[in-house]
């Protein structure tokens, strides 16, 4: 079997501005982003013949959560598309880079120009994060999967992965004192991130005694809303040789989907949809957990980031609470860097596509303060929880 | 959820006014195969067991344990009085069968993952909300 996704390279990266209440307009957000990433490829945009995008463009959704769709970007930079694809049913939000990879792969683009903004900060104003269907008054009815949930009150995916995290809690003897080193590494990191939103020290005792959002989770284990765009240029390989920068190659992908695509029916509720991910991309790569030196996965909640190591194999299945509390192995200079910039708890929700920016920078060794010593060779990036999950393994060179 | 007024509503459709509808007759109300007996839920017109499309409205016992639970202390919306307690309810007939609901009768410190639960509905016209309370 040919893996196919080794044709494709990571050739160029950008992010726009990031930060709370930007109040700007997030369309300029996202030109920002895709013009960096465009001449960081050493590229110009008569070179782009692809764009990918998640979640595409919505007429409705979250306050913020989609700020620029498709066909609004082939038209503020005027781009000749032979392949394009925006959507949201995709294996996590990094399945955008994903069907990049397999368009480049296929020969239906050289190069495909990939973005998500969010402006959820701005679009949310100052107050606390609304609940689903917020703002719909009396006349509001759920319908379709959140009519499951809402009547219950169970109005965000605070409340769905809680409940996953408290038969984690339950079944493996998982404690908050071990949850707590996703966040609290995570804000380590982002004090060497000068773009991170939170970066100033936190203790575990402010964590255990912080505001309880929806129980085991505390404000802590809650990412932060950002207005911000990422962007990423992915080439064939062929036409990747000469460009200007060090040549990402991604090594393989998951994106499976096999558990009951649903927050309360899915099979095993200690972990979620990326444990296929995780396991289709070891099928497809000779390389090993073992042999990666930085892992950057989504941490939306921290019981994600969790579940991720251990569906990856980092740690064995129920063994992720023990795994975390030797702080050393995911710090910085650790046995295997996880969220070297913060994660989406410090560094901001730039939603998945933070983390394949944060890969490609630490193999590239551009991360400055936070860089991983002895140019990490291999890293992973995960993105997505609850119902959907996808993965990339990139390789330096 | 003590507040009833802040409960957002389902919208009724042909597919699933069996389930929000069952508690006015005191029924907590699935789809079941007709073939195999699988129970099904959300609703769907074809068996995930054996692909039959002959399903039947049947009425399940309502007895269950808590297979995991939150205890939300977050409003998510103005008036939404909390702290209230979401679980997940395995139901009795069948392992994996599920229901999204919220435990009452209950103090929030006392809720214990594995214990039993019965139903119990909610009038909100036109619809009955699935409700659990501890079942000791
Ligand atoms: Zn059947």
């Amino acid at each position: 079997m040919e893996v196919l996704e080794r044709r494709a390279a990571i050739t160029g990266i950008g992010q726009s501005e990031v930060g709370r209440r930007l109040g700007r307009d997030p369309m300029a957000l996202t030109v920002d982003a895709c013009l960096d990433a465009i001449a960081d490829a050493g590229l110009t945009r008569a070179d782009i013949d692809g764009l990918s995008t998640y979640p595409g463009a919505m007429l409705s959704g979250a306050p913020g959560f989609s700020g620029a769709g498709i066909t609004d970007v082939q038209d503020a930079l005027r781009l000749n598309l032979n392949w394009y694809c925006g959507g949201i049913e995709f294996p996590g939000q990094l399945g955008a880079v994903i069907n990049a990879c397999m368009a480049v792969a296929t020969g239906l683009a050289n190069h495909v120009l990939c973005f998500r903004t969010v402006w959820e900060s701005t679009a949310q104003g100052g107050g606390r994060r609304a609940g689903i269907g917020a703002g719909g008054g009396g006349s509001f009815r759920a319908s379709g999967t959140m009519q499951w949930t809402l009547p219950y009150g169970a109005a965000s995916a605070a409340n769905w992965i809680a409940m996953m995290a408290q038969r984690h809690f339950h079944e493996y003897g998982t404690t908050r004192e071990q949850l707590a080193w996703i966040a609290l590494n995570a804000r380590r990191n982002a004090a060497r991130n000068p773009k991170a939103i939170y970066r100033e020290p936190l203790r575990l005792e402010q964590y255990l005694a912080a505001r309880i959002i929806s129980t085991p989770f505390v404000l802590y284990d809650c990412d932060v809303p950002v207005d911000g765009s990422t962007a990423f240029v992915v080439s064939r390989r062929e036409r990747a040789r000469d460009l200007r920068s060090p040549l990402i190659g991604v090594e393989a992908v998951g994106c499976a989907l096999h558990g009951r695509p649903s927050w309360d029916q899915f099979d095993d509720l200690t972990t979620m949809a990326l444990r296929d991910a995780a396991k289709m991309l070891w099928t497809r790569t000779d390389l090993r957990p073992g042999d990666v030196d930085v892992a950057e996965l989504y941490d939306g909640f921290s019981f994600i980031a969790l579940c991720w190591l251990e569906a990856l194999g980092f740690c064995r299945q129920g063994e992720g609470g023990a795994f975390l509390e030797a702080i050393a192995r995911i710090a910085l200079d650790g046995e295997i860097p996880l969220n070297t910039h913060g994660g989406q708890l410090s560094a901001g929700r730039l939603h998945g596509f933070g983390f394949l920016h944060e890969a490609v920078v630490q193999l590239r060794g551009e991360g400055g303060e936070r860089q991983v010593a002895g140019t990490p060779a291999v890293a992973i990036a995960g993105a997505g929880g609850g119902p959907l999950g996808g993965c990339l393994l990139l390789t330096r060179g | 959820m003590a507040d009833h007024l802040t409960r957002l509503l389902p919208a009724l459709t042909p597919e699933n006014q069996h389930f929000w509808t069952g508690g006015a007759r005191g029924r907590l109300q699935l789809l079941g195969c007709v073939r195999c007996r699988h129970l099904i839920h959300p609703p769907a017109p074809v068996c995930p067991e054996c692909l039959s499309r002959n399903l039947e409205v049947a009425a399940v016992s309502g007895q269950g344990i808590v297979h995991t639970f939150t205890v939300n202390h977050q409003p998510w919306y103005p008036g939404m009085a909390t702290p209230f307690v979401v679980a997940i309810v395995e139901l009795a007939e069948q392992p994996g069968l599920r229901l999204t609901t919220n435990l009452v009768n209950c103090a929030v410190d006392q809720v214990k993952i594995g214990m039993p639960v019965r139903v119990l509905f909610e009038n909100r016209d036109p619809v009955w909300i699935p409700l659990f309370e501890p079942a000791f």
